[in-house]
């Protein structure tokens, strides 16, 4: 009865080892950005609300009005990013102090959504979009429970839905036009162009005008990295940014998954061991 | 002194004439103002008729009188008469005939007659720098000119931005040292009423709501009537649903501008700027403003936007219209259906009971009892 | 000793042969009302679509269904997984009449979760890709080995369970034919059975451990008090614990049902493995807490340490109530302490899936009428094809009939 007892133990704690000992050895690499990684840079000082880009947006995606959030049913106003809205500016009030804030897909440099996709409907594909393919999707929506920015939107309302999300207008792109938020702020609010750029670009704003501006570019390396850079005059977690860890989301996941299935050795070999076992107890019973 | 009323009647003005000028102030100070503060236009022009005829010293400083010229003009030229014969103009150097010592001698006449009574409106910035020296006019330095006369005034008001606040004279090094009249006159009430130029309704209102009550509208803290200038232009623009819907003018003379979609992009500073221009238009013509013809507002009524930003720079958006509007930042989700909360509770209670009535009704066998 | 098709025990059929079993009574044809009404709400979730059809959100994307009917559910489910690994690896073959029932209770567990998953994902018509267009698998989607082990998992469940048919068929079976081909079949099963058995063992292993890494790619938006890079191991102790819990239930509702007599020395032992599994659990736990210093968060008293300490609990609980009984518990207490520990998994589970997930403040979720409603008559139906299989074939063979005992 002891050696039952043992013999289980020790079972669970060989299933233990395999799941979690080797992990932390094999650690996965932070990712970098892809080199021809395109992005947008917004700046909440520079926004005035005007919302121009939410209508763009919506005419660039064919995308219908969503008049069940605020205006009562007579506007295109929505509550937030949603099946029918990829792209929307939020109002954040912080005492006197206002700031716009535009959400849309972050096109992360290490995105959860993708290392979710079972199909790889979502991937990360030419300059480093994040794009979602409607014949690979079977509409799981793991990539909804994984983005740590609630982008991607399911149509809830089809009965053949999609998945709805900025995918930096890169049919806009291919035939050398901007993206239709960039293209339609008058205000040079939220700019396009190489991720690098933006960046370069970003830090020179806050060196000019260090009272203005939070010292940091939400972005450069927030959950691994997006290629959506933010500068802002309010703290980003105001702006609805609720997490600031360096670490991307699927990095600690593969990290686990992979020490457990590098090369799919150990699931293999537990096989081979199960059946090894087996196959001597029955040779013993057998005699 | 006549009242108004007689007055006109005595120059054989028609009394429709004046009734529709009336109306015509009433459309310029809806609210704010106690003289048009009436239902019907027959109030109006029996309050402003009762009134004396305000007496009005006009003095010219830096500037280029277009302030004078846009009371000059009127689309119908019996309106610009009208305007004189609802005020008493007694001293303005572009209008009257006299020139050289009989004009100066017509200043101390006006002022000695209505001493303490007379309601000054300068026109233009008041040059300090140099001890005033950049600005002379019949012997005297501007700044000296202006005390003088404001001394004796009842009121004084800057008609312009050059009077309000500098104008174009006081922007970038400001050679001259220009600043406005309310920098210079401490010890009379000041009211600004700037922009290049400014609604000659304005002034009018202010001038016969001064003539009638003794007092001056309600100010804002830069001094100007709160009645014309409390909103920014986009605030009322005509073009604003283009702006609330993203249609914006990229260049101008493209299909959007062609359209009539908002200047914002072009570099409008309606946004920032306080003035009445959007409500009341200019020499009596519909549309005949900035924004009205196609050209963006380049914040002239506003110090430090007018004259000082780029035509086509872009302004920050201070008061956000309709927050209600926005989303906040988290938004609200679906909610829970009591319905639903009642069918969970019954199951899980239902599963709970039958597990506990099963296990109370197998209390009794153990394995000794049951021995294999 | 350990034999993989029953052939060589001697098995009581559950009946007389020939003679037409009655399944159909008065309980049978509540489920049968309850499934029915599933069915028409699945059909009505198709015509009309997730949004209107379920509470369900862009905030709480999975519901009920993925936190009941695929975590939950096939955890549940695990006694077949728990049972053949202390039969086939540890040899201990006196478990092994327990063995197919249980095996059943998870062959149907897990058809009805790859059932469930069919109504909640959206695309359903695509998802034949899965399995098929393996080229464009993301290989580093958990989700994927999930599914694609769940759908495994079941295929080789209903093998292991097919001879208990073709033992059915051997003897009996209407059509000649079929009788032949169940006599020619059944020595090729016993012989291919192991590899089947091993890959049986292999599969819950690691789906059921990455049920537990799902939740890992919710990153920060998972409380930490639940998130944890030792999601996998504590998901796959939690289902073993809960599998040797499930079996004891089972064969206590089938002592009530049936009149079987309960398998008193074993099921005492199974249910001091669900104890001491729970404990390893409770402890492994507070220590990884312990190491990533978030204890602190546990004397915070809101709702989530309060979660946390309800699941304790729960865990807890049944390890004492068993170690104090020394081995000798009565069926009734070993049946409240086994449903204790599948609550407590079952808690620890939607706590993971959706309390503790926070996708941000402003959303809300709670499963609608029609979910409750569906998974309901889900279980229902499962129950119902177990209640019918039971009676058909032989599947509780091993316990005798306490008929007389029964009062």
């Amino acid at each position: 009865m002891e050696t039952d007892r043992r013999s289980l133990l020790k079972g669970i704690a060989a299933a233990a080892t395999m799941t979690v000992v080797s992990t932390p050895a094999l650690a996965r690499e932070r990712k970098k950005a892809p080199d021809d990684a395109v992005g947008l840079l917004y700046d909440a000082t520079k926004c005035v609300g005007c919302k121009a880009c939410v209508v763009k947006c919506k005419e660039a995606g064919d995308l219908p009005a969503d008049i069940d959030g605020y205006g009562g049913g007579l506007y295109d106003a929505p509550e937030g990013l949603n099946e029918s809205t990829r792209n929307v500016i939020q109002l954040v009030k912080d005492g006197d102090e206002t700031a716009y804030v535009k959400k849309q897909c972050m096109h992360c440099i290490d995105p959860a959504c993708v290392g979710a996709c079972m199909m790889g409907a979502l991937g990360k594909r030419e300059f480093g979009i994040v794009s979602w393919d409607n014949n690979k999707c079977i509409g799981c929506r793991y990539c909804q429970v994984a983005c740590p920015f609630g982008v991607p939107k399911f149509q809830w309302s089809k009965t053949s839905p999609r998945i709805v999300k900025c995918e930096l207008c890169r049919d806009l792109l291919a035939e050398g036009k901007l993206p239709a938020c960039v293209d339609a702020c008058p205000r040079g609010a939220v700019i396009f162009g190489k991720r690098e750029e933006l960046l370069q670009i970003a830090h020179q704003r806050i060196d000019e005008n260090k009272d203005l501006y939070v010292p940091k570019v939400y972005g450069e390396t927030e959950l691994g990295g997006t290629q959506v850079l933010y500068l802002s005059h309010l703290e980003f977690e105001k702006l609805g940014f609720r997490f600031s860890d360096d670490a991307s989301v699927p990095e600690t996941q593969q990290t686990v998954q992979h020490g457990i299935y590098k090369g799919f050795v150990a699931p293999l070999a537990l096989y081979g061991l199960l059946g090894a076992v087996m196959f001597r107890n029955r040779k013993r019973d057998d005699q | 002194m006549d009242t108004i009323a007689a007055y006109l009647e005595r120059s054989g003005v028609s009394r429709r004439d004046f009734v529709t000028f009336c109306g015509k102030l009433m459309v310029a100070a809806p609210f704010g103002l106690a003289i048009t503060n009436f239902l019907d236009v027959e109030a109006v022009a029996a309050e402003v008729g009762s009134a004396r005829r305000p007496s009005i010293i006009w003095l010219h400083m830096q500037e280029c009188t277009g302030c004078t010229e846009t009371l000059l003009r009127p689309v119908a030229p019996d309106l610009a008469t009208l305007l004189f014969d609802v005020i008493s103009l007694d001293y303005h150097e572009t209008v009257m005939a006299a020139s050289g010592h009989d004009a100066e001698a017509a200043l101390r006449d006006a002022m000695k007659q209505n001493d303490g009574k007379f309601v000054l409106v300068v026109e233009g910035s008041i040059p300090l720098k140099d001890n005033g020296k950049y600005l002379k006019i019949a012997n005297q330095w501007g700044v000296d000119r202006v005390r003088d006369v404001a001394a004796h005034a009842a009121a004084v008001i800057s008609i312009g931005s050059c009077a309000s606040w500098g104008g174009v004279q006081s922007t970038g090094i400001n050679p001259t040292g220009a600043v406005g009249v309310d920098q210079v006159i401490k010890t009379r009430p000041v009211v600004n009423i700037p922009g290049c130029p400014p609604n000659p309704y304005v002034l009018l209102g202010t001038v016969l709501q001064y003539a009638k009550t003794g007092t001056l509208p309600e100010l804002d803290e830069l001094k100007r009537p709160k009645f014309a200038y409390d909103r920014v232009i986009h605030d009322h623009c005509p073009r604003r649903p283009h702006f609330d819907a993203g249609r914006f003018a990229k260049q101008f003379g493209d299909s959007n501008h062609r359209q009539g979609w908002c200047l914002y992009q072009l570099g409008c500073k309606g946004p920032v700027t306080h003035a009445p221009c959007s409500t009341r238009h200019f020499n009596d013509v519909v549309d005949a403003w900035p924004i009205g013809i196609g050209a963006p507002c380049f914040g002239c009524t506003e110090a430090g936007v007018g004259y000082t930003l780029a035509l086509h720079e872009t302004v920050p958006i201070k008061r956000p219209m309709g927050p209600d509007t926005y989303p906040a930042v988290y938004a609200e989700g679906k909610g829970i259906s009591p319905l639903a909360t009642g069918l969970a509770g019954i199951v899980g209670g239902a599963l709970v009971g039958a597990g506990l009535l099963a296990s109370k009704k197998l209390d009794h066998i153990t394995d000794t009892e049951t021995k294999e | 000793m350990t034999t993989y098709t029953d052939q060589s025990v001697p098995v009581p059929s559950p009946r007389v042969s020939g003679e037409r079993v009655r399944v159909r009574g008065v309980s049978f044809n509540i489920l049968l009302f309850f499934a029915a009404v599933a069915i028409a709400l699945i059909i009505w979730r198709f015509v009309v679509g997730l949004g209107a059809s379920t509470a369900l959100s862009d905030g709480y994307p999975w519901g009920l269904w993925i936190a009941f009917d695929v975590v939950t559910g096939t955890a549940l489910a695990c006694g077949g997984y728990a049972l053949a690994l202390l039969v086939y690896i540890f040899n201990k073959g006196k478990y092994h009449p327990l063995v197919r029932p249980a095996v059943l209770t998870s062959a149907l567990g897990y058809s009805i979760a790859g059932l469930s998953v069919m109504i909640d994902v959206g695309r359903p018509w695509l998802a034949w890709k899965l399995p098929i267009k393996f080229w464009t698998w993301n290989l580093n989607s958990v989700l994927l080995e999930v599914a694609l082990c769940i759908m495994a998992y079941t295929v080789v469940l209903w093998i292991e369970l097919t001879p208990a048919f073709l033992e059915k068929f051997k003897d009996d079976a209407e059509w000649p034919r079929l009788r032949a081909f169940a006599r020619k079949a059944l020595p090729v099963f016993d012989k291919a059975l192991i590899w089947i058995l091993a890959l049986g063992l292999l599969l819950p292993t690691m789906h059921q451990s990455s049920l537990g890494s799902l939740m890992l790619l919710a990153g920060p938006r998972l409380h930490g008090l639940w998130s944890t890079a030792f999601l996998p191991l504590f998901y796959l102790v939690t289902c073993l614990a809960m599998g040797y819990a499930i079996v004891v239930i089972e064969s206590s509702f089938s002592a009530i049902a049936f009149g079987r007599k309960p398998a008193m020395r074993i099921l005492n032992r199974l249910g001091t493995f669900a104890a001491w599994g729970t404990l390893l659990f409770v402890a492994l736990r507070f220590i990884d807490l312990a190491i990533k210093g978030r204890l602190p968060l546990l004397a915070r008293f809101n709702l989530y340490s309060a979660l946390f300490w309800a699941e304790t609990l729960l865990f807890v609980v049944p390890f004492v109530i068993l170690l104090t009984k020394k081995n000798n518990a009565s069926l009734g207490s070993l049946l409240r302490a086994a449903m204790l520990v599948a609550l407590a998994g079952a808690l620890y589970r939607f706590d993971t899936f959706l309390v503790a997930f926070d996708p941000g403040p402003g959303w809300h979720y709670f499963p609608s009428v029609s979910e409750q409603l569906i998974t309901i008559g889900l279980v229902a139906l499962e129950l119902a094809i177990y209640v019918a299989v039971v009676k058909n074939f032989p599947i509780l063979s091993g316990e005798q009939n306490v008929q007389a005992h029964h009062d």
